[in-house]
């Protein structure tokens, strides 16, 4: 607990969700997290509008042939350092519809994936999870942005 | 005057989901909205020619995560249809009783919704305080908090038990304490009301015109409510449809509300009269046939046509969702409004993107 304090208080982290290919139930999972009894702001987490105040992009559903510019145009909208968190498992992998033909597969297929949360809904417990787990990849891309001589040190 | 287009969406701090509208402006009112959409489509009702007809139960589950149970429920009982089976009177009533638990949860994930589209954000954590209670439930019974998969071909995989009737119970008696507080915010507050009353006004006569549905219709004083042609447990339950005449935001808030009260009763009448036995009969045989099976969800009517040639796959799903039906209304009611009402109307048809695109 110690660390995952130190590492919120140096930065809270602030999160923009993109529905790409889901069903709604990752997404109502992950609104979850943000209310009373999940409540991931008492972990400085913060669901912000605009792609270019976040810090994380939380992906919900699987790409495809026409949300594949949306959701460039979102990543490349946001500052470095960045990570992104597939939640879900159409996110991952593409789900049960990973053979449907407008399905291309999981969103590692377009950027590049940080943190993997499974499941089919995932639960509001496993995405805070994942959400913790991602500050913590932040906080080691911001040293190496701060000082890309000395590598990961944390 | 000049025109400006702004769109709006596909990714909206609203709208949870990637619908887009091109908004065409004249200062800050809205000229015509022109909707863009295909942003979630899938292919699903192809994927359903793929998997076998039992697989596909979980297949249409997942056409949307909030009302997912009425989509295995509409599907299921289709396939029964076609193959002449009678499930138990038990499985018709758990079946009942959980669909009625999920539009509850629908309607409140709306209002929590539409009080975070006015920037209330303490309202919307009110209520969706609440709606995590409906979700126990859910969890308690079947084991997952939003895709159930309590429905299979031939009845449901998931019993009662004392237990669980009791927690049902003693949640829909203290949550309907609770939502009366909430209510009281909804339909009372100043602000609230400001925000709601004749904002997105629908004539009855638009509504029947453009084939309005469900709390839509409802709010502008259509008693369109498929439950009351009894399908499934619904033919053993008394009520009414309800209907308001405001025509307006502020109806269609006062009808979801009213429904969950309602949703409250049916569960009570149907958990009173719940029979024992059998909540599930072994299923012989493969399907061949069509049919057209309808049923009532939170946002109105769905309608499931399924195609079967005697093989273990469909030869062809085709779903029409209540949203796809309420995308008209939403056009008609958005031009002559306001920038800042754009998020409340769009949000008072409940949009549910993936059902309308699948």
């Amino acid at each position: 607990m110690a660390g995952i304090s130190k590492n919120i208080m140096s930065k809270s982290p602030w999160v923009v969700h993109v529905n790409c290919n889901s069903c709604n139930g990752c997404d109502i999972e992950f609104l979850a997290c943000l209310t009373p009894i999940y409540d991931a702001e008492r972990l400085g987490i913060i669901n912000v509008g605009t792609p270019k105040q976040a810090d994380i992009l939380v992906v919900t559903g699987s790409a495809n042939y026409k949300n594949i510019d949306v959701l460039k145009n979102i990543y490349n909208q946001m500052p470095e350092p960045k990570v992104v968190v597939a939640v879900g498992a159409c996110a991952c992998t593409g789900g049960v519809f990973h053979s449907c033909y407008n399905v291309i597969g999981g969103i590692d297929e377009i950027l590049p994936v940080d943190v993997y949360v499974p499941g089919c809904c995932p639960k509001p417990e496993s995405i805070i999870d994942g959400l913790i787990e991602a500050s913590r990849i932040l906080e080691e891309k911001r040293i190496k942005i701060k000082n890309p001589d000395k590598g990961v040190a944390i | 005057m000049a025109k400006t287009v702004i769109p709006f969406g596909p990714q909206h701090p609203v709208l949870p989901e990637p619908l887009q509208l091109k908004l065409v402006l004249e200062d800050d009112v809205v000229v015509e909205a022109i909707p863009a959409i295909g942003y979630v489509h899938r292919g699903l009702e192809k994927l359903t020619e793929l998997k076998d007809y039992e697989q596909s139960v979980y297949i249409v589950e997942r056409v949307c995560g909030i009302c997912s149970f009425m989509h295995s429920m509409a599907y299921t009982r289709g396939i029964e249809s076609i193959m002449n089976i009678q499930i138990p009177q038990r499985a018709e009533y758990i079946r009942t009783i959980l669909a009625e638990i999920a539009r509850v949860q629908s309607h409140l994930l709306w209002l929590g919704l539409l009080a975070d589209s006015f920037g209330f954000e303490s309202l919307f954590m009110e209520t969706w305080r609440y709606r995590e209670d409906i979700l126990d439930i859910m969890e308690m019974i079947t084991g997952n908090r939003v895709i159930i998969s309590a429905n299979k071909v031939g009845g449901v995989t998931k019993d009662f038990t004392d237990e669980h009737i009791k927690f049902i119970l003693d949640t829909i008696n203290r949550l309907e304490e609770k939502i009366k507080d909430v209510e009281n915010v909804f339909l009372n507050n100043y602000t609230v009301k400001q925000r709601l009353a004749g904002i997105g006004i629908l004539t009855p006569e638009d509504a029947r015109e453009l084939g309005a549905l469900g709390p839509i219709a409802k709010g502008s004083g259509i008693p369109l409510d498929l439950r009351t042609t009894g399908y499934s447990a619904y033919k053993y339950l008394d009520f009414e449809p309800i209907v308001d005449n405001h025509c307006d935001s502020y109806g269609r808030t006062v009808v979801r509300i009213k429904e969950i009260y309602q949703s409250f009763q049916l569960i009570r009448q149907a958990i009173s009269k719940l029979p024992s036995g059998e909540i599930f009969i072994p299923v012989k045989g493969l399907p061949n046939g069509e049919v057209i099976s309808r049923l009532e969800q939170p946002r109105g009517e769905a309608i499931y046509y399924i195609k079967t040639n005697g093989t273990k796959t469909l030869s062809r799903l085709k779903i029409r969702t209540p949203t796809f039906a309420n995308i008209p209304t939403l056009l008609k009611m958005l031009p002559g409004s306001r920038l800042q009402d754009v998020p409340v109307i769009v949000l008072t048809i409940d949009p549910c993107i993936s059902c309308t695109e699948r």
